[in-house]
């Protein structure tokens, strides 16, 4: 009888765990569907779902109309790039914050994470100024820069609570042995933080990859990551709904591809800690 | 020996620098609809004519308004011409943002070239993007809005349109189409907030029931009988023979549906007339026929006018080079470069007077009513009652974007049943004077 009950709260819990991956899975699913239709299609009333002429024809126009490739590239560098420069200044800060606490520490974490409260658009002015003053207008590294400081926040507060998951008397044996900072931080610390920083990595890649307030205020015809390649195709004044997807399919394909093969360690590092 | 290959190395090297130099690159900002596209696409043409190379950044209406505003508000210059409104160009003209294009008396080396006939462009968009008689922008296309119906439904209902129809009748004729259990509706028209979507329809339909924004002093003008009959009978109307949550529909959701054989009636923007006739998207492509904008005998219709074009923003380092640009971009030249190569329903419309004096584009099914109904717009003189702003479907004052933006929330809100209409009109009126009176009108 336990047997009997256990089983279908298995197979309840798996049919709620596959409805709800589908929902949110869905509008991506539509958006790929809708890649393949005619303009015609896209708009159809009721919504066609799978029986219509399936076309490349979309995928055609954009490749036609817009240099894919760069775009892609700036997206690389300039989410790669600011992730890693975020990393290289978070991993400390955090060790700090995690092992030699102040009593501030508490109110500077805070503090940091207050910054995101603000909106982008408050400090639109203040900073596009300063980028032109300093000729970063339109530039990979200003892109990098900005895209690191906004995400600075959830990095230096996501490595600290991983961090401090780590006993601090690995670190002390490590300072007896003789260890030097440095040595203690890349040799001792980070290698048992290493699915915390991973997963850092990878949800940071991400924020920036999508990050559609900076790149296209910040940005013209050579920075310009896939954020702004998706931008140029949508319109109030005219049906582009097919190729406003298949644009959006090709811009959200590499990170699609990146979070399945990486998805077991974005879990490990996402639930790091949460079990004692 | 040495010496002679140092020397042609150099050689080589300031050739190469200096051709590199010559190659001018100019970075254009513009919006994603159909003309606009086609213009990338013959852009090779131009950069093959000039050896100016031509980069493109095209966004969404509302972020390149967002965008470029940012830029020419800090002379940022990541853009050599910008693509602007009616609305912002006399604006930015007036505050010296923009370069001018042609003044009245002089011309200097900056201005557009006699061989460009700045006489051509219709007087309506030639008035609507200059400021105190200085051409600013570029008409690349212009529009208004009109009646786009369908003949069988029409003809189905017993009734026929007339060339200027009252909003009466149109109410009357939409009651007719209407046809529940077929999913027809008798008329559709934009609910959407936003400025630019139902703002834009309310305000320009306002003017042929005798409403206008502000009175001479700029007070708000929303606790009026005009606006209340106004809002009253798009309400009415709407419910009884519009479509189902039309208080979020704007151009392309109508655009849709009318498309799809869903609307009896729709009031749009006359470059629509090209979509819904186009026979490889629309469903009802051989049975649409065009009228002028409603009225209701007060002397001014409900249509607006609307032009995108190009303007260089003052301090660009590349003024000659984007001057030549919106040279060949408005030209004459590109119209008949686009009819031989796309036919003559795909050019860029409503700009020029020649072109509709061309027997092959009068041929175009709805070339006739565009231009009547671009005529049949004043810009300077839109209301029946005297008003103190230019525009029809705005008022050309930086602070309308906002406030418009807030107001057709309001009236959205009132579509969709969530207040009554004198609850939206009250609260129109308090957000326009309270942000007219911080901004120092009153």
């Amino acid at each position: 009888m336990a047997r009997a009950v256990s089983f279908n709260r298995k197979t309840v819990n798996t049919a709620l765990a596959w409805a709800i991956g589908l929902l949110i899975f869905f509008p991506i699913l539509w958006t790929i569907l809708t890649s393949f239709k005619t303009e015609g299609q896209a708009i159809a009333d009721p919504p066609i779902f799978l029986m219509f002429d399936w076309t490349l024809e979309n995928y055609a126009i954009v490749q036609e109309r817009s240099d894919y490739l760069k775009f892609l590239t700036n997206s690389v560098i300039i989410a790669g790039g600011s992730t890693l420069l975020g990393i290289l200044v978070a991993v400390p800060a955090a060790w700090s914050m995690a092992f030699v606490p102040s009593k501030r520490t508490k109110d500077i974490l805070l503090w940091m994470l207050s910054t995101k409260m603000l909106p982008a658009v408050g400090v639109l002015y203040p900073i596009y100024l300063i980028f032109i003053e300093l000729g970063l207008l339109d530039t990979k590294i200003g892109l990098v820069v900005v895209l690191m400081l906004i995400n600075l926040p959830i990095i230096v507060w996501m490595l600290y609570t991983y961090f401090k998951e780590i006993p601090s008397e690995i670190l002390e044996a490590a300072r007896m042995d003789g260890a030097s900072l440095r040595s203690e931080i890349l040799y001792v610390l980070t290698p048992m933080a290493i699915p915390g920083i991973a997963s850092t990595i990878l949800l940071n890649f991400i924020l920036a990859w999508n990050e559609a307030f900076w790149t296209l205020n910040l940005t013209a015809a050579q920075a310009a990551p896939l954020t702004a390649f998706i931008a140029s195709y949508s319109s109030p004044e005219g049906l582009f709904y097919a190729k406003l997807s298949a644009a959006s399919t090709m811009a959200i394909a590499p990170i699609l591809v990146l979070g399945w093969f990486s998805q077991k360690q974005l879990v490990r590092g996402l639930t790091f800690g949460a079990v004692k | 020996m040495i010496r002679k290959t140092s020397l042609g190395v150099a050689l080589a090297v300031s050739l190469a620098t200096s051709t590199a130099a010559l190659a001018e690159t100019i970075t254009i900002a513009t919006v994603n609809n159909g003309d606009m596209i086609r213009m990338q696409g013959y852009t090779d043409q131009f950069t093959q004519q000039t050896g100016i190379n031509v980069e493109w950044v095209t966004l969404e209406e509302n972020v390149l308004r967002q965008r470029v505003t940012t830029d020419i508000t800090t002379k940022g210059g990541a853009f050599d011409i910008m693509t602007i409104g009616m609305y912002e160009t006399p604006i930015w003209g007036a505050n010296g943002w923009l370069v001018p294009l042609h003044k009245n008396v002089n011309f200097n080396t900056n201005n557009l070239s006699a061989a460009y006939d700045v006489d051509d462009l219709l007087p309506a968009m030639r008035g609507g993007l200059s400021h105190e008689g200085t051409l600013y922008a570029a008409p690349f296309y212009g529009e208004s809005s009109m009646i786009m119906y369908r003949t069988d439904l029409m003809a189905k209902a017993g009734m026929s349109m007339p060339d200027a129809p009252t909003w009466e009748f149109i109410a009357k004729a939409a009651a007719a189409m209407t046809d529940r259990s077929n999913d027809i509706n008798g008329v559709c028209l934009r609910g959407k907030a936003g400025w630019g979507e139902g703002g834009a329809f309310i305000t320009a339909m306002s003017n042929s029931f005798g409403a206008r924004w502000f009175d001479m002093d700029w007070n708000a003008q929303f606790d009026t009988k005009p606006w209340a009959d106004t809002l009253n009978f798009f309400k009415n109307m709407m419910d009884a023979s519009g479509p189902k949550g039309y208080a979020t529909n704007g151009f392309n959701e109508n655009l849709s549906l009318f498309q799809q054989g869903k609307c009896g009636m729709w009031i749009d923007a006359t470059v629509a007339a090209s979509f819904v006739t186009n026979p490889k998207d629309s469903t009802v492509a051989d049975k649409v026929g065009f009228a002028l904008a409603p009225d209701t005998g007060l002397g001014k219709r409900s249509n607006w006018l609307w032009a995108w074009a190009l303007a260089i923003p003052a301090g660009t380092q590349k003024e000659k080079a984007a001057l030549q640009f919106i040279e060949w971009a408005t030209s004459k030249d590109y119209i008949e470069l686009v009819a031989a190569k796309e036919g003559w329903a795909n050019v860029p419309p409503g700009a020029r007077v020649s072109l509709y004096e061309n027997d092959n584009y009068k041929k175009v099914p709805f070339a006739q009513m565009t231009l009547d109904s671009i005529l049949s717009a004043d810009p300077n003189n839109s209301t029946v009652e005297p008003s103190p702003y230019v525009g029809i479907q705005f008022a050309a004052i930086p602070e309308f974007a906002g406030i418009a933006t807030q107001v057709s929330q309001e009236f959205s809100a009132a579509y969709a049943g969530q207040q009554s209409v004198e609850e939206a009109l009250g609260k129109a009126q308090d957000i326009t004077n309270e942000a007219m009176e911080a901004a120092g009108y009153r």
